[in-house]
């Protein structure tokens, strides 16, 4: 049982546990910046920047499709305030426009290329395959202190580490000037913040998870994790820093449950087989925030 | 000859006054779409006075102080603290922004806000100790809020509300204050504990200037006044320029209807 579970569990639970935490934790001043669609608006216009990548590169590789979707991301970050500038057009709207379109001329590139021998579709776009991320010379708990299987542990484990570790060193410097420019922007200016690219800064974090997390996860599970965790957060507590680690162990506990539910769901209701994990980590995260509605503390505004 | 003499000496009155001058802006215009919110302004507030700027809605008031505080980008115009540029001199201003600018549901308590006034001193990271709470405990005892210190921001009431941005202002401990409308929507009780509190600073050297709506308290709480509307109108002591004449001027035909609303409030 523990070398299955090392083998074929652990490295997609703890990539699970990672993404959802990497998404959950930047997603806190999004929500409260009211930039909640942004996470949503990154995670979809990935698609057309790692499709991009294929076309040009031929490979499914990890450097060109990050590069590629960084790339789309930023276009897509500089198209929003185009249109929401030159249009005049509410930033939710301007948006809303950019990451459909994007998302769409993704699809589209993808149905139009050759992409029957490699692992880039549309459902991979949407679910990603966390369940396959399987750690095949792994032989039990020891192998967590074997170098040489270590070697051997599915790349997006290290890579979305990376991206985690990335972001909580972010917040954790910028933690005073975030604060402040979120709940109080002209005071924060005020105090000589830059709070524009701090902004920009903020949104350049997501990216990076959103980014990090496409690949393994897809963009379903990211879009939930930006939202969810932090919005159950902020009905447990009433303190900006509670809120946050409350959302993390909120994200981390969808991304436990919602595998385990995943693998074992549909045999435990006499069923065969197992369900997409993204897409049940995602469910569970909004049934979870679903209970914080109905039951956290904090539930109502107090003015 | 005797004209550069004159020149020179002119330009040396001009300079002393700058200095003499808590803030001073100059030509500053500012424009949100095609029409400028304000027109190239001058203003010179006097250190360790209390400056009132007025004027009519929509006149620029808070673009003005947004402006003078770096928060606003200006199309024209410079702004110098105690003769310096601004930029320099951002440890010198506390600001308190208008009540209505934040989410008062955001989750944060009463001492935390107040914490913020110490975020440029304390810097990224520096640690927190036990002699910046009592700071800020005792910024928000100056305006009767200590009890409150534990409290989410959005269980307060206006008054208490405005009271909290006003000790999150003192814990900068700054030379200048600079208020957006800091009593608007204010309970009598906050007013007076406001204005002692603005009075206090003033007599200990520190400079206040003030967005200020209630023309009937101006000389009761103001030394300076400026009447603005869009462009400088007047300016000076308010023993001297807060006339009838120049409140014409500044409001127009909308005199009548400023006092009439005050009264309604008032009643």
């Amino acid at each position: 049982m523990g070398a299955e579970f090392v083998a074929l569990s652990l490295p997609s639970m703890l990539i699970g546990i990672c993404v959802a935490v990497a998404c959950a934790l930047p997603g806190n001043f999004l929500l409260l910046r009211r930039q909640a669609l942004i996470g949503d608006a990154i995670s979809h216009v990935v698609l057309p920047g790692i499709v991009v990548a294929f076309l040009l590169t031929g490979l499914v590789a990890t450097g060109p499709m990050l590069v590629g979707a960084a790339a789309a991301a930023v276009l897509a970050v500089v198209a929003i305030e185009a249109i929401r500038r030159l249009g005049r057009i509410e930033a939710g709207a301007a948006m809303g426009v950019v990451f459909t379109a994007m998302f769409a001329g993704g699809v589209l590139l993808l149905e139009q290329s050759d992409t029957s021998n490699v692992h880039l579709d549309v459902e991979h776009a949407l679910f990603g395959n966390l369940e396959s991320l399987i750690w095949l010379d792994a032989t039990g708990w020891r192998s967590l202190l074997d170098l040489d299987a270590l070697a051997t542990i599915p790349v997006e484990l290290p890579r979305m580490a990376v991206a985690l570790i990335v972001i909580c060193a972010f917040l954790y410097v910028f933690w005073r000037p975030l604060s402040v420019s979120t709940f109080d922007e002209g005071y924060a200016q005020g105090l000589g913040i830059a709070t524009a690219p701090l902004g920009l800064a903020l949104v350049v974090i997501s990216a990076i998870a959103a980014v990090a997390a496409f690949d393994a996860v897809g963009s379903i599970i990211v879009i939930a994790m930006f939202i969810c965790p932090p919005a159950a957060a902020r009905m447990v507590t009433n303190r900006l820093g509670h809120q946050v680690a409350w959302s993390a162990a909120f994200a981390a506990l969808a991304a436990i449950i919602g595998y385990v539910l995943a693998g074992y769901g549909p045999l435990w209701l006499g069923a065969y087989g197992s369900v997409s994990a993204a897409g049940m980590i995602a469910t569970v995260s909004g049934v979870i925030l679903a209970i914080a509605a109905l039951a956290g503390p904090h539930r109502a505004p107090t003015a | 000859m005797s004209i550069s003499v004159v020149k020179n000496s002119n330009l040396d009155a001009d300079r002393a006054i700058r200095t003499a001058s808590a803030l001073s802006v100059r030509g500053l215009t500012v424009s949100y779409g095609q029409t400028p919110a304000i027109f190239s302004v001058d203003m010179t507030v006097r250190t360790g006075a209390m400056t009132a700027i007025v004027g009519p809605n929509g006149a620029g008031k808070s673009t003005l102080l947004k402006a003078a505080l770096g928060v606003v980008k200006p199309l024209a115009g410079t702004v110098s603290v105690f003769g310096q540029p601004l930029a320099r001199m951002r440890d010198r201003i506390a600001y308190v922004p208008q009540r209505a600018s934040v989410d008062w549901d955001f989750p944060t308590r009463v001492i935390d806000v107040v914490m913020m006034g110490m975020y440029r001193k304390l810097g990224l990271l520096g640690r927190i100790r036990a002699s910046h709470r009592a700071q800020a405990m005792a910024c928000l005892d100056r305006v009767g809020m200590s009890d409150f210190a534990t409290r989410q921001i959005g269980q307060l009431s206006g008054g208490q509300q405005q009271r909290v941005f006003l000790a999150r202002a003192l814990a900068q401990d700054a030379d200048i204050y600079v208020l957006d409308e800091p009593f608007a929507g204010v309970d009598a009780a906050t007013e007076k504990a406001i204005i002692a509190v603005l009075k206090e600073l003033r007599d200990t050297g520190r400079t206040v200037v003030a967005v200020h709506h209630d023309l009937t308290t101006v000389p009761d709480y103001f030394d300076d006044v400026v009447l603005l509307n869009t462009q400088i109108v007047a300016a000076g002591l308010v023993s001297k320029t807060f006339t009838e004449q120049n409140l014409q001027a500044t409001y127009g035909g909308r005199l009548a209807t400023a006092r009439a609303d005050l009264e309604s409030t008032a009643g």
